[in-house]
């Protein structure tokens, strides 16, 4: 759920785009960091933790804590809370480490 | 205690209020300040001399009550949101309670609202009778309730219906 | 062969304290580059809706946003300026050079002096399923409902009632969310009063002396327990409670993030006045690694009005050091740390203040 009116700020979205969540189309505004778009269309689990599989979403959501870590456009690791929304763009839970070729 | 609950007491709040002949005469700001913090705002503010300039910025403001005309531009350049205007001369049985207020939607003027104490709590519906800018780049606005006399100093907030969330 | 980026001083981290760096250090004549890892300089600015406090000086009764944009307007249009957005400092070498990743590519840096303004981060707090999505840092719900104008959630548990988790809650209200209750672990209120004030009458519970004994959910956060402390800040069984939301926000304490400066070689010393490690420095910020200065959260956890101070602070003496500003740089650093004695004079400042004659006392203060 996005903020339509608050007291203090505008928010100045960019253009409306669809990109895909484990192949589910998702809606985000160019300008939203991946993280962002997926909480509004409220998606939380960004992933599994790679021993124990516990469900594991954002914490920091500024780059530094490595929580949010899915695959993009087949790149493992990449942190989403920072990565910006593409129109068309494949996000995926990683499964495990991520594999790096 | 003020510093256990966030709530002011009476023993504190009798160190800020002003005495009750200056009350009936008109309107008043009350600076429910009791902690020493660097800020000072209140002090450039205030046009009249009345917020006394401090000494060292982490005094608690004090005030001049004679000085102070009640114009009410230090509601809304307080950065704690803690200053209010009172007046008691309003009306026998109403006073005017001016508080700052940053929240969407705006009350409209007419509308009765809940009106809240320090705790948060009812203590009434009230009618709104003015809403005031702060200025362009502000955006704390001040809302005007006339409320009970005798509940001029429990009033401190309101409480409207949600806010929008879309997609 | 890959070019080498020179330039006279290089400022880490683009926040209130870099960008205040710079700028001294550019109207002294130096130039500057800043590296920042967002794509928008301004650091925690950026989510900060609140009225700052301080005095004229340091912008009270102005909004952090736009403090943050007033800040970067200033080294914008300032020549001796250059600002690297989307870049992430990697580490600061014997030799002097700095490595940075900008664009996905390596690129090295040679400075001549080097300002670390890299802030600080949230800490965590150790309880039963504190990994389920929908416990975050108190920054993180920030910067979901105040730079991406996202809701968070319906219902939060803030933790902690320092500065911090006041004022989130606050900004939960403004974007239309329900805060169930804000509970810390100390027998008082530890940010300012009239913050918890604020918050109070909108009728939101402080729990003092309270903290979180387990959060549970199946897959993301349904709700948490928490309990009440005792003088030894013992949990006392019997008295919890189930609280039920769906954000826990923690707001439990800043830790200065100076992996550079351990990388850079500086000397470092454990404070817990300011929050953690931080780098031995003197008077005039420069740390134990010649050429190196630090500003900001960094250098101690303390508040945005000190930390735009500390960067003007650095950044004059850095370009002092390089011989600008002769005649003004020692009146400015004068004012500065006036400033700084003023902002950390009252009680609220009590604990800076001892926290940096600890750093300073044993290690003998240089000036």
């Amino acid at each position: 759920m996005r903020i339509v009116e608050h007291p203090i700020l505008k928010f100045q979205r960019g253009e409306k785009v669809t990109f895909f969540f484990d192949g589910q189309p998702v809606n985000g505004y160019t300008g939203e960091t991946i993280a962002a778009a997926l909480h509004a269309a409220g998606i939380r689990v960004l992933g599994h933790s790679p021993e124990l599989h516990r469900p594991r979403g954002l914490f920091c959501a500024i780059g530094n804590c490595s929580s949010c870590l899915m695959v993009v456009n087949g790149e493992p690791n990449v942190r989403v809370c920072v990565e910006k929304v593409q129109p068309g763009m494949q996000v995926e839970t990683q499964k495990g480490k991520g594999c790096l070729r | 205690m003020l510093i256990k609950t966030g709530i002011p007491t009476a023993e504190d709040l009798s160190k800020v209020y002003p005495s009750e002949e200056r009350m009936l005469k008109g309107p008043v700001a009350i600076i429910e300040c009791f902690q020493k913090i660097p800020c000072n705002p209140c002090t450039e503010a205030c046009k009249q001399g009345a917020i006394l300039p401090m000494k060292d910025i982490n005094d608690v403001p004090e005030m001049d009550f004679d000085k102070c005309n009640g114009c009410g531009v230090c509601i809304s350049r307080c950065p704690g949101l803690a200053i209010f205007i009172v007046d008691r001369s309003y009306s026998e049985k109403e006073a005017i309670v001016r508080i700052p207020y940053e929240f969407v939607p705006l009350p409209e003027v007419g509308q009765k609202v809940a009106c809240l104490n320090r705790a948060g709590e009812e203590v009434g519906q009230f009618e709104v009778k003015k809403v005031v800018s702060g200025g362009k780049k502000n955006m704390t606005y001040t809302v005007w309730l006339a409320v009970p006399q005798e509940l001029c100093m429990e009033v401190r907030n309101i409480r409207l219906g949600g806010v929008l969330h879309g997609e | 062969m890959p070019e080498m980026k020179q330039t006279e001083i290089l400022v880490v981290g683009g926040g209130p304290a870099g960008l205040c760096a710079a700028a001294a250090a550019a109207q002294l004549g130096a130039s500057v580059l800043i590296l920042e890892r967002d794509s928008k300089p301004g650091g925690q600015l950026v989510k900060q809706t609140h009225k700052f406090f301080g005095s004229k000086k340091q912008y009270a009764g102005d909004r952090g946003i736009h403090i943050g944009d007033f800040l970067l307007e200033q080294v914008e249009t300032n020549p001796k300026v250059e600002v690297w957005p989307d870049t992430t400092c990697l580490g600061i070498y014997e030799d002097g050079v700095v490595t940075a990743e900008k664009d996905n590519k390596h690129i090295k840096i040679k400075p001549e002096r080097v300002i670390v303004a890299t802030g600080a981060a949230e800490k965590a707090l150790m309880f039963p399923n504190n990994d389920l999505p929908g416990i975050y840092g108190a920054g993180a719900v920030q910067t979901l409902m105040n730079v991406a104008g996202v809701v968070p959630g319906k219902r939060v548990l803030m933790v902690g009632a320092g500065n911090i988790g006041l004022i989130v809650s606050y900004q939960l209200l403004q974007a239309g969310v329900e805060v169930a209750a804000v509970i810390e672990a100390a027998p008082k209120i530890g940010g300012y009063l009239v913050h918890a004030s604020k918050i109070r009458r909108a009728g939101v519970p402080i729990l003092t002396s309270h903290t979180v004994k387990e959060a549970y959910g199946d897959k993301t956060l349904e709700g948490a327990v928490i309990w009440q402390l005792d003088e030894n800040w013992q949990p006392i069984p019997g008295t919890e409670q189930d609280i039920k939301v769906d954000v826990m926000c923690l707001a439990v304490g800043l830790s200065p993030l100076t992996e550079l400066c351990w990388q850079a070689g500086c000397q470092m010393k454990y404070v817990a006045e300011l929050s953690g490690h931080v780098p031995v420095r003197n008077e005039y910020l420069e740390t134990t690694r010649p050429g190196l200065y630090v500003a900001g959260d960094v250098s101690g956890v303390e508040e945005a009005s000190s930390a735009m101070v500390e960067g003007r602070l650095a950044g004059v003496s850095a370009a002092l050091s390089l011989g600008y500003g002769k005649d003004t740089a020692p009146q400015l650093q004068a004012e500065a740390l006036a400033e700084l004695n003023e902002l950390r004079s009252g009680p609220a400042g009590e604990k800076t203040m001892k926290g940096i004659l600890k750093l300073m006392g044993k290690e003998g203060a240089a000036c």
